[in-house]
């Protein structure tokens, strides 16, 4: 028997702050280590990087309490944890390397970071409630297609390693795709919640088997088409699976019907075999996962044989860091940082950090569930699953449960785009956070979409 | 620097990695929020205390919606304008255990100097009076909403 209550919610910004320095203690006692074992001694800066890094985390928590007080208190403390070890991993492979201060990667990581966190206290100053996104339904669709394809365009995209998925303005590059998850995340949330009736309900049943209306399909098989185009003219898997995965998941979850789940997995693996028989780089790939040690495989790339010996000779408590060799793989510090943490932390060390992430998606999912608002559900669900299926994405593919595609652990790989959009993420969901923890005033304030007269289904 | 103090820092940040771990699923216990679920004894006792973000509303006629028929009977929930959602989903205002409600069932919103509930596409149906609705309608004095094995009214 059961019944529901409200209580006083409460704002717990001083447990954020304290976890806050909790974290930054970690991140410097892990640079300290880093220090002890390649220089033998205090690193001297430890005590001004260890100020810049509190002085913005302390910052945003400040810009917390003024705009969003009831927001979730762990995800920051969470994310600066993420962010600060992949700082230290990423330097702690910049000595290995020998790299100088002008082409080392973590002064410009530690940069991006700020800029990162900058970005995201604008993002909950200017954006007071997360349902005005809603204005921008299409405007989001259209803009998220235009950086996803935005790499194509001549002489503004670069192929760099074999993907094509950057572009270079003005001598920076950046990965449109990155801001183009965000982008059609908020599409998909508000189109979902607009249409989800018509997609839930509407339809025949065969076999027992709910399958909806022909008509129904049609946004699927626009996303399936355009995540295909990124796999064929982009060579992005990652990319590419992290798109549709995200738009079947959030399908499911608007419509809580398995038979998109079954529909979105039969196109992804019918896609999937043909692009596998048709390009050679998804075939190579493939090869690579079923058979790393094969004397062909070790001829093209050892790189994902390095990121295994690696995290075998890390064993249980790891080397240390800055006692191990994880430079040895090549993009240590971007694709292949969760191995070289395995090595260097160990298994202990990796799971912690995995368990990081779960906290911070169940965080993500929870708000979902608190906030009141269909559009806030979707778009928490979509944006906290979308963190999800890319550590899955990345860990499944260092770890051969899956084929290895390109994609960054979000807050620990070195890469700007990365790095400033994990951080707009988390500043949408700690928006969306505060709105499903705030006390509901008496008198609720009409909706910023209107529900139609009385004849129509409640936006819940 | 000797290897004792090498050891202690690196198992040092293993522990305090998993000593933050645990201080966050420490703060997320004592931090639930958003609806919380009373399990209330069989004897059907009411035990919800009265809230303080339920405000009565004397002006509009009717403020609270009761159950008064089925396995939470004695239940009350105030009276939003904003509407009061009905169904199993935990984001109902009144989360019914009914295995005949389904997630979002039903809809009680105040229009024009009434109230009205409208079925949002439910399963098995809303019914008012013993009538199954198929559009909003009015709720006056008296009138039995009736949701699976749950019968609610409109209190004063």
């Amino acid at each position: 028997m059961t019944t529901v209550s409200f209580f006083v919610p409460r704002t717990r910004r001083n447990v954020e702050l304290l976890l806050l320095l909790f974290a930054v203690g970690i991140v410097l006692l892990a640079y300290l280590s880093v220090g002890l074992a390649v220089g033998g001694a205090v690193p001297i800066d430890i005590v001004t990087q260890g100020s810049w890094l509190l002085g913005f985390v302390v910052a945003f928590h400040l810009v917390l309490r003024w705009r969003a007080a009831y927001a979730d208190p762990v995800v920051l403390p969470i994310v600066t944890l993420l962010n600060g070890l992949g700082v230290v991993m990423i330097h702690r492979l910049d000595l290995a390397e020998g790299r100088d201060l002008a082409e080392a990667f973590a002064p410009r990581q530690l940069m991006w970071s700020g800029l990162g966190i900058v970005i995201a206290a604008l993002v909950i100053v200017a954006l007071r409630d997360h349902r005005r996104l809603r204005r921008y339904t299409f405007t989001a669709m259209v803009a998220g297609l235009v950086c996803l394809l935005l790499p194509l365009v001549p002489f503004l995209g670069v192929e760099l390693n074999g993907a094509r998925i950057w572009i270079r303005v003005a001598g920076f590059s950046f990965q449109p795709g990155e801001v183009a998850k965000i982008l059609l995340t908020i599409f998909f949330a508000a189109y979902l919640v607009q249409t989800r009736d018509a997609l839930a309900l509407a339809g025949r049943t065969v076999l027992g088997f709910p399958l909806p209306r022909a008509r129904d399909l049609g946004p699927i098989l626009v996303a399936w088409l355009s995540s295909l185009a990124v796999l064929v003219l982009e060579r992005d898997l990652g990319t590419s699976l992290l798109f549709f995965g995200l738009f079947v998941a959030m399908l499911y979850v608007a419509t809580e019907r398995i038979s998109w789940i079954t529909i979105g997995l039969l196109l992804f693996s019918g896609g999937a075999y043909v692009a596998y028989l048709l390009f050679g780089h998804v075939r190579q790939r493939v090869e690579f996962w079923l058979d790393p040690w094969s004397p062909e495989a070790l001829a093209q790339s050892s790189q994902l044989v390095d990121g295994l010996m690696g995290m075998g000779a890390g064993g249980l408590f790891g080397t240390g860091l800055g006692r191990g060799n994880p430079q040895i793989t090549p993009f240590a510090e971007s694709d292949f940082i969760i191995p070289s943490f395995g090595e260097e932390l160990g298994l202990i060390g990796l799971c912690a950090i995995l368990m990081l992430y779960v906290l911070f998606v169940e965080r993500g999912l929870r708000t979902a569930l608190g906030t009141r608002d269909g559009f806030g559900k979707l778009l928490a669900t979509g944006l906290a699953f979308s963190v999800a299926l890319q550590i899955f994405v990345v860990v499944g593919g260092v770890t051969r449960v899956i084929p290895l595609t390109g994609l960054t652990s979000p807050f620990l790989s070195s890469g700007g785009s990365s790095l400033l959009s994990n951080w707009v993420i988390v500043a949408l969901l700690l928006r969306i956070s505060d709105h499903a923890r705030r006390p509901t005033p008496d008198e609720a304030p009409p909706p910023v979409t209107p529900p139609a007269g009385p004849g129509k289904a409640v936006i819940a | 620097m000797s290897e004792l103090t090498l050891s202690a820092v690196r198992l040092g940040v293993l522990v305090l990695l998993w000593l933050f771990i645990f201080s966050i699923v420490g703060v997320l216990r004592s931090d639930l929020y958003g609806t919380r679920i009373v399990h209330r004894s069989a004897r059907g006792r009411n035990t919800i205390r009265p809230t303080r973000s339920s405000p009565t509303r004397p002006r509009r006629g009717f403020s609270i919606l009761a159950v008064v028929d089925g396995q939470m009977r004695g239940t009350t929930v105030p009276l939003r304008e904003a509407g009061v959602l009905l169904g199993r989903n935990p984001e109902c205002t009144l989360i019914l255990d009914d295995d005949f409600a389904s997630g979002r069932h039903a809809r009680v919103y105040y229009d024009d100097k009434s109230w009205y509930v409208e079925d949002l596409g439910s399963t098995n149906g809303t019914h008012v009076n013993g009538e199954r609705i198929d559009a909003p309608t009015p709720l006056t004095d008296g009138t039995q909403l009736r949701i699976g094995a749950t019968v609610l009214e409109l209190r004063r």
